[in-house]
């Protein structure tokens, strides 16, 4: 017990002493408060309120986007707005008032203001109106004084000096979104940073974008900035050129637009280059920036001709006739027929009870490979795909890039169809049927292809090597220095098909467009050296009962629009040494209701004849699109 | 003396246990969580979400656990002392070993409800290990250096593991509340004295250890002014958003520098700076005021207590709290370095809270057995 008690003495000592020093503690912090909330309070209060540290984030000006001469396709343009912050105002329906004297104000203009001025701190200023021309701006900047808080805010909008011509390839820029949000920079979380939506924009918005810069700001009680104490300058995005040329890419926007919901594919077979990519109608890009009224917006999407849809790459279609070269190609690498191969046509195939029709009433009679292709008789396909089976024709086009993803470098892209047998029975449970195959074999039924797959399919055939598209440039912008491909880009694989079918199938598609009964003799190209070879299609898109094939009338302007059948056509040039392809796709036969032939070979022919004058793959610049252009970037 | 609390009667009856709980002590509790509320409710600019309301649930459950350990048996809490700190030990082993596999630093054991920090509850399971061993030892044995190695390394084994994690405001903590419960105990002066010289010897190896942020915050420390965009950021933000408060505050919910976010994790570490600023001299004081009576009530329980055991773990608590506090208000207040220690029961936090509340339950528990008397091996 003794201890214990000596024990109990010894802690009790010690825990006095603990006391003392935990007292002498707080004694020292309750002294250090007093100091630096007392005796240094109004150095603190003058630092907090006139010298607070800000840093604020610098937004890096957007890499522009140009064709393939450097010719701008979307670039910034500074823009002017007036904001305001509340704790500075005091009155803000007086400021308001005063603001309105000086520039228009609407009625919503001002119920947005003040709704922001309640949701947000008082110190974060708010947008009063964007936009501001040149003399609104300096109408207000002359009059900071009388109005407190209010300040002009120069920022740059995006610019597309092309409008709708190229919008579906551009896309546009929008205001971020939540789910952008997840994404890890600073940049998007200022108010008005815009983002890529759709296209080049979308596809290439990380390289476009930059990387944010960093300004150090002293700012005084209200808010206006002291000084400037460190500045970080940001990356600017970088540019992306694109292999588009922008004047063909016009020429075939103002042809398919004169046809109204249309589209139109150009390529440099030799490198998978995009040099006309159209979708009609287009949209105004630069509306999406900013920002679009909910008027806007329902007249955009209730639009039956689909503006924002991209229909050169996610339009889905029969390719119709445009299908029957890779069909005798395929039989002619199966084996199953010769060049020199004949069919019997009477007009029609019989399988069993059905009949399938040739377009020709009367019947083609005997006819090989090359006038079969020249005129499109269906019957001699009906035979090559009863011969080769669905799944021989999906294969072959499958090589061809029809029915597949061809990964275009921007978003949208649809893969279509190709069916085969276990396709239909994996989808739809029944097995395939040979009558299906006979449809399939002249482009109908369920085969469906994108504008893209057949100029894709066409470069193909004339280079024999799996090209793939590209909309950026990897050399950039064309110089005299960048060089020029002489030969067709060894980087695709040879699709190991033999050159003698090849040259059967391309020397028929030769005469689709240069002999007097080729089904686009109208179309041809006379200028020597630019002869253009292809082929038409029509792509029925309401299936005829009998009774309505007994009627007649399954074409033309008699049927309604929306009933009427597409017309297609692919084409090559020129056809000694082919380097420029071409697919056209004019949805229901355009303005006339005209097949393939009369409607969509002749833009074909346009663009064609146009691309060999300008030859934009071998052409050097020249000014003033040689340099890159200088347009103000802030 | 008789009372009905008397430890005689093996089974006391849990109300009865409940109503001699010090609820003097728990109101106080509560209005320190109280303005601890408050300041979450004006970190989030006046909303209850994301912190104020969280925090309240928190608190409400970590009363209810105050309560049950205050209720359980003295010498349970001795004769499990050791157990819980393995357990606590071996989960700081489990933390450091997965952060070292690749799961970076990561300092807490996801539980679900909870995301429990094993170093926080450390810094309990070391006083309840210590107030264990040293209450059996007599002030002969306390002499021999020889009994001293295992209560060291008690200490020093999870600083080291948590200085590596590295968290230096808890290896901080560790040291200084076994330090002060050596001290407490009768440890001789010289053998601080010899410790502390030794200590500065082992500084310049111990300095090569530390990471660079960690050197960083001592440099800024030394000379915040130096780079006030940089490291001493928080350091002078905090000490301008403090001493612009004033004497009287910009008032609740007024605080600029706060709320303009110049102030870092001002729902965390710097809550005190968002006090001050808002609430000034006053309302800092006040606060400060709080925590002392508090530690009156922990001197008080610890003096008035019949067992040894009792006695150490009533002081060991009151310190480890009033560690925290100290730290914490020094570092904001610019006195010491920025180390992560919380302000109990008010910043926003889970772990700490619980951690607090456990020590205030056994604390309780003490004063609720005050007159037990407990023998060497936990048993009466």
């Amino acid at each position: 017990m003794a201890h214990d008690n000596n024990r109990g003495k010894l802690l009790t000592r010690r825990a006095i002493m603990l006391a003392g020093g935990q007292l002498a503690l707080l004694g020292t912090l309750a002294g250090r408060l007093y100091y630096l909330q007392v005796v240094q309070a109004d150095r603190y209060a003058m630092q907090a309120d006139e010298n607070r540290i800000n840093i604020r984030l610098l937004a890096p000006p957007r890499g522009r986007i140009t064709d393939r001469f450097g010719v701008p396709l979307a670039t910034n343009q500074p823009t002017y707005r007036a904001t305001l912050v509340a704790e500075q105002t005091g009155d803000i329906t007086a400021t308001l008032d005063a603001v309105g004297t000086l520039i228009p104000l609407t009625d919503s203009d001002r119920r947005r203001v003040m709704r922001d001025v309640r949701n947000k701190l008082s110190f974060v200023p708010v947008v009063i109106r964007d936009n501001l021309s040149w003399e609104e701006m300096a109408r207000i900047e002359v009059n900071t004084l009388e109005l407190p808080g209010v300040s002009i805010e120069q920022a740059l909008t995006r610019y597309y000096p092309f409008g709708e011509a190229a919008s579906h390839v551009v896309g546009y820029v929008a205001a971020v979104s939540e789910q952008d949000l997840s994404a890890d920079d600073p940049l998007l979380e200022l108010p008005d940073f815009r983002i890529g939506k759709s296209g080049i924009e979308k596809a290439y918005d990380l390289n476009l974008r930059g990387t944010a810069g960093t300004s150090q700001v002293e700012v005084n009680a209200f808010g206006r900035v002291v000084r400037e104490l460190a500045r970080e300058e940001g990356m600017p995005g970088q540019d992306i050129a694109l292999g588009l040329d922008m004047a063909l890419q016009d020429l075939a926007v103002k042809r398919c637009s004169a046809q109204g919901s249309a589209s139109c594919v150009a390529l440099d077979a030799w490198t998978g280059e995009v040099l006309v990519l159209t979708s009609t109608p287009g949209f105004d890009p630069g509306a999406f920036s900013a920002g679009l009224t909910p008027a806007m917006w329902q007249k955009l999407v209730s639009d039956p001709l689909n503006p924002l849809s991209n229909k050169a790459i996610s339009g889905t279609y029969a390719p119709g006739s445009t299908f029957k070269p890779m069909v005798a190609l395929a039989a002619l690498e199966a084996g199953l027929i010769t060049p020199d191969t004949e069919f019997y046509c009477p007009g029609f195939f019989q399988l069993g009870n059905s009949v399938f029709h040739c377009w020709k009433k009367g019947g083609h009679g005997n006819i090989s490979l090359r006038r079969a292709i020249r005129e499109s008789c269906d019957v001699f396909f009906y035979h090559c795909a009863d011969l080769l089976g669905i799944d021989r024709i999906a294969q072959m086009a499958n090589r061809f890039g029809l029915g597949v993803n061809l990964n275009l470098d921007i978003p949208g892209e649809k893969a279509g169809l190709i069916p085969t047998r276990a396709w239909k029975m994996a989808t739809t449970g029944v097995p395939w049927q040979r009558g299906e195959t006979i449809s399939c074999g002249i482009g109908q039924s369920f085969v469906s292809v994108t504008p893209l797959q057949l100029a894709i399919y066409v470069a193909r055939l004339v280079t024999s090597r799996a090209v793939l598209p590209r909309l950026e440039r990897r050399h950039g912008v064309m110089t005299p220095a960048t060089p020029v491909a002489a030969t067709v880009d060894s980087d695709f694989a040879s699709l190991g098909v033999q050159q003698a079918h090849l040259n059967a199938v391309l020397d028929g598609m030769f005469a689709v467009v240069n002999e007097p009964h080729g089904t686009a003799y109208g179309a041809r190209i006379t200028d020597p050296g630019m002869t253009m070879g292809g082929k038409t299609g029509t792509a029925q898109v309401h299936h005829y009962s009998e009774a309505e094939r007994a009627h007649g009338h399954l074409t033309g302007a008699s049927v309604p629009w929306k009933n009427r059948d597409h017309a297609l056509f692919i084409g090559f040039a020129p056809v000694s040494a082919p380097r420029y392809v071409c697919a056209v796709v004019v949805e229901h036969g355009g303005a006339t209701g005209g097949e393939g032939g009369a409607v969509a070979a002749p833009i074909a022919h346009d663009v064609l004849l146009e691309a060999q004058k300008r030859d934009p793959v071998r052409r050097v610049p020249e000014p003033p699109f040689a340099a890159p252009t200088t347009v103000a970037q802030g | 003396m008789h009372s009905i609390l008397d430890s005689s009667a093996p089974r006391q009856n849990l109300a009865l246990k409940l109503l001699g709980v010090n609820w003097g002590l728990v109101l106080l509790l509560g209005c320190i969580a109280g303005v601890g509320f408050a300041m979450l409710y004006s970190a989030a600019n006046g909303h209850w979400e994301p912190w104020a309301s969280k925090q309240m649930i928190r608190f409400a459950v970590a009363v209810m656990v105050m309560l049950g350990v205050a209720t359980v048996d003295l010498r349970f809490w001795m004769r499990s002392a050791y157990m819980i700190y393995g357990l606590t030990f071996l989960l700081l082993v489990a933390v450091e070993v997965r952060g070292a596999v690749g799961m970076g630093a990561q300092r807490w054991i996801d539980l679900g409800v909870i995301q429990l920090q094993p170093s926080e509850l450390m810094k309990i399971a070391v006083v309840l290990a210590l107030a264990r061993y040293f209450s059996v030892l007599t002030p002969e044995e306390i002499g021999r250096p020889t009994r001293l190695f295992v209560p060291a390394l008690l200490v020093l084994l999870p600083a080291a593991l948590v200085m590596k994690q590295p968290d230096l405001g808890t290896a901080m903590m560790l040291v200084l509340s076994g330090g002060a419960i050596f001290f407490l105990v009768g440890v001789r002066w010289w053998k601080f004295v010899l410790v502390l010289m030794a200590g500065g010897g082992v500084i310049p190896v111990a300095w090569r250890f530390l990471k660079d942020y960690q050197k960083n915050r001592i440099y800024t420390f030394l000379n915040p002014e130096n780079d006030p965009l940089g490291a001493g950021y928080h350091s002078l933000q905090s000490k301008i958003a403090i001493g612009s408060g004033g004497l009287f505050g910009k008032g609740f919910l007024m605080g600029s520098q706060s709320h303009l976010s110049f102030l870092p994790e001002r729902q965390t570490d710097f809550i005190f700076t968002m006090l001050a600023e808002e609430f000034g001299l006053v309302g800092g004081l006040v606060l400060l005021g709080l925590y002392m009576l508090v530690f009156v009530y922990g001197f008080a329980i610890a003096f008035r207590s019949r067992s040894h055991f009792g006695r150490i773990l009533a002081l060991g608590v009151t310190i480890n709290v009033f560690l925290y506090v100290f730290i914490n208000t020094a570092m904001v207040m610019g006195l010491i370095p920025v180390v992560g220690v919380p302000l109990p029961l008010i910043s926003y936090g889970g772990t700490a809270m619980l951690t607090v509340m456990f020590g205030f339950g056994l604390m309780m528990c003490v004063y609720v057995h005050r007159d037990a008397r407990i023998g060497r091996g936990g048993d009466e």
